[in-house]
C-alpha cells in the first residue's frame, strides 16, 4: 500500500493552492493511494540505462524571425481580469500583515 | 433535395460549390436541428444563431463574387470548448472559466474562419478535457445519441454526440490520451489524432502539452481527411508545430489500395480485457482485411503494459503545472474569503470552488509525482517508459505498415457507472494512450455493433509519426470494406433523436 496519508494530501493540496475539507482529504487519500499503487508499476518497467523522453517528436532550438508582431493592448489584456486598477491587475496582499 | 443534416461534409461542400444549396441554408438546417435537440444530448455548451448565420452569409457572398477559399467553403463546424474563440465564451467545461471570452482565436479557429467555415457553437467536454465520459463537465454530461442513458465518450463527448446526432457535419476535438478516438468509438463516428505537432496547439487550453493534439471528428474518413488538410500545417505561434506539412490527406484517401498492405495486430491489445462483442468486431475487421488481400502479422509491444501507468504520471505532472495559471488574477473566477485574506488564500478558495473533483485529483497527483524524493522514481520512470514504447513501436513498424487495435475496451457504458471509480475510468484509454506517448497518428473507424448490446465499436489504426496519410489510406480501406457490407455508414443507423 502506498504512503498517501491524510497529512500528505493536506500538504499537496496546499502546494497546489486548493482548499480541501477534512472529508475531501480522507476521500482523496484513499483514491490517490489506489492510483499511486497502480502507477508505481512504472518503476519496475525500466532500468537505469534507458533514456528519458520528455517530448515525442525531437526538436531543438525553435526560433522565429526577430520581428515585432501585433500583440494584445493593455486594455485587452486587462479586460478579463476579476479586478484591475491603474492599468494593472489588482490582487489581495501578497504577505500577511502580521 | 438531399437531407442536409444527414449528409457528409464532402457532399455539403459539393452542394455549396455547385450552388445547389447555400451556406446559409445548410447552416440554418443544422441550427434548427441543434436548437431542437441539444436539450436532449447536451452536445453544445454555447451556440448563437445570429453569429453563425452572419459567417454563413459571408461565405455565400464570397461564392457570389466567384471566390472559393477552401474545399470545405461554407460547411459549418462545431468546435470543442477548450479552443479559444473571440466571439464565444470558452469554458473548457469548467466553472473557473464560466463566461470568459478570450482575446484571441486559436490558430485552428482562425484557419476555420479563413476557410469560410461557419462555427455552429462550442461543444461540451470533461473539465479541462480530464475524463472519458463528459461526466466531469461542470455543465452536465453529454448523452450518446445511440442511447441517451449512456456516455458519448470523453473528453470530447460534445463533439462526438454532435456528429452522431447530426447536430453538426464536422467537429474539432483534442486528444491527450484518446479524447478524440474514444468518443468516436462510443458513437460510431470517425475521430483522428494527427501526429504530434501536425496541427497547431496555439489557443488550445493545455492539459498535458507533450501529449495534446487537435484533430477532426466526422462521420466518415474522407471528411476527416478534408478537415485535417484545412487545420494542419506549421504555425509560428506553436514552437512544437512541425516545420513541414505532411501532404494532402485527401490525396491519400483517394489512393487507398489494399494491395501489398501489411497490417500489424498488437499482441498486448488483441486478447484479454476487451468486451466479447468488441473483440468479435475487431476479429471481423482483421478477417475482412485478410480476405481483401492484406498481410496480417502479429507484433509484440511489451511496454504497452505500462502505458496507462506512465500516462497517469506524465499527464497529471504536466497538468498540475499548466493549470497553475488559473489563479484568479488575470481571468476567470475569483473567490475572496471573508476577513483579510492574502492572495494565496484567494487562490486556494477560488480553485476549491472553481475546479471539479477530477481536476483536483489530477493536480494533487501531479504535484505528488513532481515532488522531490518521488520525481525520479515516478515521473522519471514514466518518461523512460515513454522511450520503451517508442522503441516497441519503431520495431513493430518495421514488420507492418500500420497497427490495428480495438479503439476501446468496451462499448458506451451507462452514465454514472464509472464516475466514482477513477481507476476504472482511466482504463478506458488503454488502447489509445500509446499513440499520445509516442506522438504517432491514430484514427478510430466504426467497425460494427457489439452483439451483446447493439452499441457501436471502433477499430483504431496507428501509423508511424508523420505518416498521417498512411493512417487515412488504411482507414479508408477499412471503411470501404464495411460500406460494401452495410451499404451505408454505421451512423445512418443512429436512432431518430426526435422520437427519443
Amino acid at each position: 500500500m502506498s504512503e498517501i496519508t491524510p497529512d500528505l494530501v493536506r500538504h499537496l493540496a496546499s502546494l497546489s493552492r486548493i482548499l480541501v475539507t477534512d472529508q475531501e482529504v480522507e476521500q482523496l487519500a484513499g483514491e490517490l493511494g489506489i492510483i499511486v499503487d497502480s502507477v508505481a508499476t512504472v518503476t519496475k518497467a525500466v532500468s537505469g540505462d534507458v533514456a528519458a523522453t520528455s517530448h515525442p517528436i525531437p526538436m531543438a532550438n525553435v526560433y522565429r524571425e526577430d520581428v515585432i508582431l501585433p500583440s494584445l493592448t493593455q486594455l485587452q489584456a486587462l479586460s478579463s481580469a476579476p479586478d484591475s486598477a491603474d492599468g494593472r491587475f489588482k490582487v489581495n496582499a501578497i504577505l500577511d500583515e502580521d | 433535395m438531399t437531407d442536409i443534416t444527414s449528409s457528409s461534409a464532402a457532399i455539403l461542400a459539393g452542394l455549396i460549390s455547385s450552388k445547389k444549396a447555400s451556406s446559409v441554408e445548410i447552416t440554418t438546417a443544422f441550427l434548427d436541428r441543434l436548437e431542437k435537440l441539444n436539450p436532449k444530448t447536451n452536445s453544445y455548451l454555447y451556440f448563437n444563431r445570429e453569429n453563425s448565420l452572419a459567417q454563413a452569409k459571408r461565405a455565400d457572398q464570397q461564392l457570389a463574387e466567384g471566390k472559393t477559399v477552401s474545399p470545405l467553403h461554407g460547411v459549418p463546424i462545431a468546435v470543442k470548448d477548450n479552443l479559444t474563440t473571440t466571439d464565444a465564451p470558452t469554458t473548457a467545461g469548467s466553472k473557473i472559466l464560466e463566461g470568459w471570452v478570450p482575446q484571441y482565436d486559436a490558430t485552428v479557429v482562425r484557419k476555420l474562419r479563413e476557410a469560410s467555415m461557419p462555427i455552429l457553437g462550442k461543444t461540451n467536454l470533461d473539465e479541462f478535457a480530464m475524463g472519458s465520459s463528459t461526466e466531469f463537465s461542470a455543465y452536465g454530461p453529454s448523452k450518446n445519441p445511440w442511447d441517451l442513458s449512456r456516455i458519448p465518450g470523453g473528453s470530447g463527448g460534445g463533439s462526438s454526440s454532435a456528429i452522431a446526432g447530426h447536430l453538426a457535419p464536422l467537429a474539432i476535438g483534442s486528444d491527450t490520451g484518446g479524447s478524440i478516438r474514444f468518443p468516436a468509438a462510443m458513437t460510431g463516428s470517425v475521430g483522428a489524432k494527427p501526429t504530434y505537432g501536425a496541427v497547431s496547439r496555439y489557443g488550445l487550453i493545455a492539459l498535458a502539452s507533450s501529449l495534446d493534439q487537435i484533430g477532426p471528428v466526422t462521420n466518415n474518413v474522407m471528411d476527416a481527411a478534408m478537415l485535417q488538410d484545412v487545420i494542419g500545417g506549421h504555425d509560428p505561434h506553436d514552437s512544437t508545430s512541425l516545420p513541414n506539412g505532411l501532404g494532402s490527406m485527401v490525396q491519400s484517401v483517394k489512393e487507398a489500395d489494399v494491395k501489398g498492405l501489411k497490417v500489424g495486430v498488437v499482441k498486448q491489445l488483441s486478447s484479454d480485457g476487451f468486451q466479447p462483442g468488441v473483440k468479435a468486431c475487431f476479429d471481423d475487421t482483421i478477417e475482412k482485411l485478410a480476405a481483401a488481400g492484406a498481410e496480417i502479422v502479429e507484433v509484440d509491444c511489451p511496454s504497452f503494459e505500462y502505458a496507462v501507468a506512465a500516462y497517469y504520471l506524465i499527464l497529471p505532472a504536466e497538468a498540475s503545472s499548466n493549470l497553475a495559471k488559473f489563479d484568479s488574477v488575470r481571468f476567470g473566477l475569483r473567490v475572496t474569503p471573508d476577513g483579510n485574506p492574502t492572495i494565496e488564500n484567494v487562490m486556494a478558495a477560488t480553485r476549491e470552488q472553481g475546479f471539479g473533483p477530477e481536476v483536483k485529483r489530477r493536480i494533487i497527483l501531479g504535484t505528488y509525482a513532481l515532488s522531490s524524493g518521488y520525481y525520479d522514481a515516478y515521473y522519471g520512470s514514466a518518461q523512460k517508459v515513454r522511450t520503451l514504447i517508442q522503441q516497441d513501436l519503431a520495431k513493430a513498424f518495421t514488420q507492418a505498415d500500420v497497427l490495428l487495435t480495438p479503439t476501446a475496451p468496451t462499448t458506451a457504458f451507462k452514465i454514472g457507472e464509472k464516475v466514482n471509480d477513477p481507476l476504472a475510468m482511466y482504463l478506458n484509454d488503454i488502447a489509445t494512450i500509446p499513440a499520445n506517448l509516442a506522438g504517432i497518428p491514430g484514427i478510430s473507424v466504426p467497425n460494427g455493433l457489439a452483439s451483446e448490446d447493439g452499441l457501436p465499436s471502433g477499430v483504431q489504426i496507428l501509423a508511424p509519426a508523420m505518416q498521417d496519410g498512411q493512417m487515412y489510406r488504411v482507414a479508408s480501406i477499412v471503411e470501404k470494406l464495411y460500406m460494401d457490407q452495410w451499404g451505408a455508414s454505421l451512423i445512418a443507423r443512429v436512432p431518430d433523436l426526435e422520437a427519443l
